[in-house]
């Protein structure tokens, strides 16, 4: 762990925002749970992890175990019914929507399983879009863009609309899109679960390189435990809400 | 999100929709167009009875009549108290003290008198009335035939259409040719022996004849109805018939009371230098123990009348406002439905509520704003329509054109605002609710 954290920070490159040191997420039993007429549905149960600046974390777990809905809580998306969860040591749950905006713009990037690319929008407008609701200076933007894109092998692109890419382009235009306004912390719910196998490969070798060049706080949901153990430094099992297993790769 | 940024979203998002949100603004066009064809018709019509009116010259006018010799005109609340005693004698004194009342412009009599006029050898009944110079301004005399009178004391004549007609077939030709005035001059009786107060004994009434030249044929009969009085069918220069010194109405009441030596006029007309003055110098005759009375009361009575005219036009017009206001929130409620995931994602990659919440207003503030201009033109459009019929129905009746429809800036700018302002309204509901969405929802992946 240790020798990953000082490894991505020598090799920040410049330009690139610098991962902070220490403890990027921090949950204290967090919980969320759901009322379903009768009976109360405890999605995360209080769930209490540390994950250091700088870690590859894998969510593991079957469906339905909770892994979306605690990631959610850490992408500032959802609220903890009970406990905390910080992000910086910044508690979410007492956050104003408005500083819960701020910290989904500024700290965290996030894709989904479903690349939720806007349809209507091309390669290079949908990168944007962080970067517009962040009130960056529009001339900043362009090279913004690009650097994303080029990160994730898209250059050629930029003008295509996502119903031209391939499956394997989208989740990539995806990716550039979480990374474009440089958050400190990636999320992703299952990248790879719309994707054949050489292509969620792909992917996840891109999440490594961002995680090793850049510094970037991953923490990953998939249910490809094989996977997880290739790329993730830290592999967490949930089941019924709870952390089941903590620990390094086999 | 910075203004530009929001605005290039909301574009897109419209554009995306194109036909549903064409079909929205529309009916803001068409809701904004009646509301403003309608305000537009008030309007004009407002302007083309106030503008009438006020260059009938009426409205700067206040008539003058002794104490309770006018009943038709005061209210009886407005009489009360009734003062006992002798009314005030409406005479050549009061004439003068009502003239050096500041901001009066005139005081003349009414002067009319039934007389015999012979032209050609015939000989015609007819009433004699005396015209101030101001009346030249009247509008009265706006369509009149020939010229006003030269001079405030020249021997000329105009004549009212319908007694030129009885003077001759060929009214026209009646321009320049003279007529002869038959009238009966009053005559002081030299006071009795050892009268004290050598006033007159009475008068005789001694026939007279004038010379006149026709000058004008006027269509209307000026100012008529005033306050009950027709003005006869011969005007003269007031001056012209005062000296004359006819036998007027009042002469007989002159006898009976006790002072005929001084002449009394029946009324008085007093112009006053522009409506604002009006009221003050109503009070001060009213003070003078004198009836008075203006159209301004009247005329503020009109402003009522089309005030409240023109809110019924208005909300007639709002109406269809309303139900494109309808269609608004329709088309923004099905934008979220559509767009459910795009807010979702948004919100995902840092957009606050606040956002979305000024991203629907910003479509709903442009769809009022492009229907409210659209909409203004196309009710300017009616407007002219309006105007083109009405006239063409006016040429065809060979009646002057006139104006009814009237647009001014005022309106255009208030329209459209109006218009922003009730799409605004509608976007309130669809934008709170596209700002509460819950992105986990919205974003769940099935
Ligand atoms: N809005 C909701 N209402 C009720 N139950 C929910 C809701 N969202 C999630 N759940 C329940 O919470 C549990 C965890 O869901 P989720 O975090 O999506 O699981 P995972 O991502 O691990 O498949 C599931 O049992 C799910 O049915
Ligand atoms: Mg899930």
């Amino acid at each position: 762990m240790e020798r990953a954290i000082t490894r991505a920070n020598a090799m920040t490159p410049p330009g690139a925002e610098p991962a902070k040191t220490g403890i990027a997420i921090r949950t204290d039993r967090v919980a969320r749970q759901y009322q379903m007429g009768e009976t109360m549905v405890r999605a995360v149960n209080e769930v209490t992890l540390t994950i250091r600046a700088g870690a590859f974390v894998a969510l593991l777990g079957s469906s339905g175990s909770g892994k979306s809905t605690l990631l959610n809580l850490m992408a500032g998306l959802d609220r903890p019914t009970s406990g905390a969860i910080f992000a910086h040591e910044r508690n979410l749950a007492e956050m104003s929507s408005e500083d819960l905006a701020k910290h989904r713009s500024h700290t965290i990037g996030i894709v989904f399983q479903a690349f939720n690319l806007l349809p209507r929008m091309t390669l290079e407008e949908n990168v944007e879009l962080p970067l517009r609701l962040a009130e960056v200076d529009r001339h900043e933007r362009t090279a913004r863009v690009r650097e994303a894109v080029e990160r994730v092998h898209l250059g050629a692109r930029l003008t295509h609309h996502p119903t031209e890419l391939s499956g394997g382009e989208q989740q990539r235009a995806a990716l550039a899109r979480a990374l474009v306004n440089r958050p400190t912390i990636l999320l992703a719910d299952e990248p790879t679960g719309n994707l054949d196998s050489a292509t969620g490969d792909q992917i996840m070798l891109l999440l490594s390189e961002i995680n090793e060049t850049l510094g970037m706080t991953i923490v990953m949901v998939t249910h490809e435990r094989p996977r997880a153990e290739r790329f993730a430094h830290r592999l967490i099992t949930m089941s019924d809400g709870k952390m089941i297993s903590d620990g390094g790769p086999a | 999100m910075k203004t530009r940024d929001l605005a290039e979203l909301a574009g897109r998002n419209l554009r995306e929709a194109v036909l549903r949100n064409s079909l929205t603004t529309l009916g803001i066009a068409v809701g904004v167009a009646s509301l403003v064809a309608m305000l537009s018709l008030g309007v004009g019509l407002q302007n083309l009875a106030t503008d009438r009116l006020s260059r009938s010259g009426l409205f700067d006018a206040i008539f003058v009549t002794p104490r309770s010799n006018f009943p038709g005109f005061d209210a009886p609340a407005r009489q009360a108290p009734v003062p006992t005693g002798p009314a005030a004698p409406l005479d050549e004194d009061a004439r003068k003290k009502m003239a050096s009342l500041p901001n009066v412009a005139e005081v003349y009599p009414e002067i009319r008198f039934p007389t015999e006029i012979h032209y050609d050898g015939n000989p015609y009944a007819t009433v004699v009335a005396g015209v101030s110079p101001s009346a030249r301004s009247d509008g009265a005399f706006d369509d009149m035939k020939g010229s006003f009178f030269s001079g405030p004391a020249a021997n000329e004549a105009i004549l009212q259409i319908d007694l030129a007609r009885q003077l001759s077939t060929q009214p026209d030709s009646l321009l320049g040719k003279e007529i002869v005035l038959r009238y009966a001059e009053r005559q002081a009786l030299p006071p009795e022996r050892g009268d004290k107060n050598s006033s007159p004994n009475g008068y005789s009434i001694v026939p007279r004849e004038e010379k006149l030249r026709i000058v004008g044929i006027v269509e209307t009969e000026p100012a008529a109805g005033i306050g009950g009085f027709g003005r006869g069918r011969l005007l003269i220069p007031l001056q012209v018939a005062e000296t004359l010194r006819a036998a007027q109405t009042n002469d007989l009441r002159d006898l009976l009371r006790d002072t005929p030596s001084q002449h009394s006029y029946e009324s008085l007309t007093i112009r006053v230098n522009g409506t604002s003055h009006v009221k003050d110098v109503e009070d001060a005759i009213k003070k003078m123990d004198f009836t008075a009375f203006s159209l301004l009361d009247a005329s503020r009575n009109l402003s009522i009348v089309f005030a409240v005219f023109d809110l019924f036009l208005g909300i007639f017009g709002s109406l269809a406002l309303v139900v494109a206001s309808l269609g608004i929130i329709n088309t923004l409620v099905m934008a979220i439905l559509e767009r459910r995931r795009e807010i979702g994602v948004l919100k995902a990659l840092g957009a606050a509520d606040r956002d979305i919440r000024r991203l629907f207003f910003v479509e709903a503030g442009a769809m009022g704003l492009l229907g409210g201009i659209f909409g203004v033109l196309l009710g300017w459009l009616i407007g002219r329509a309006i105007d083109f019929g009405t006239n063409t129905y006016l040429t065809r009746r060979a009646l002057p054109s006139i104006s009814i429809v009237a647009v001014p800036w005022w309106m255009v700018a208030s329209a459209i605002a109006f218009s922003v302002a009730v799409s605004l309204a509608a976007g309130i509901y669809p934008a709170s609710r596209a700002a509460k969405l819950d992105p986990v929802e919205a974003l769940r992946y099935e």
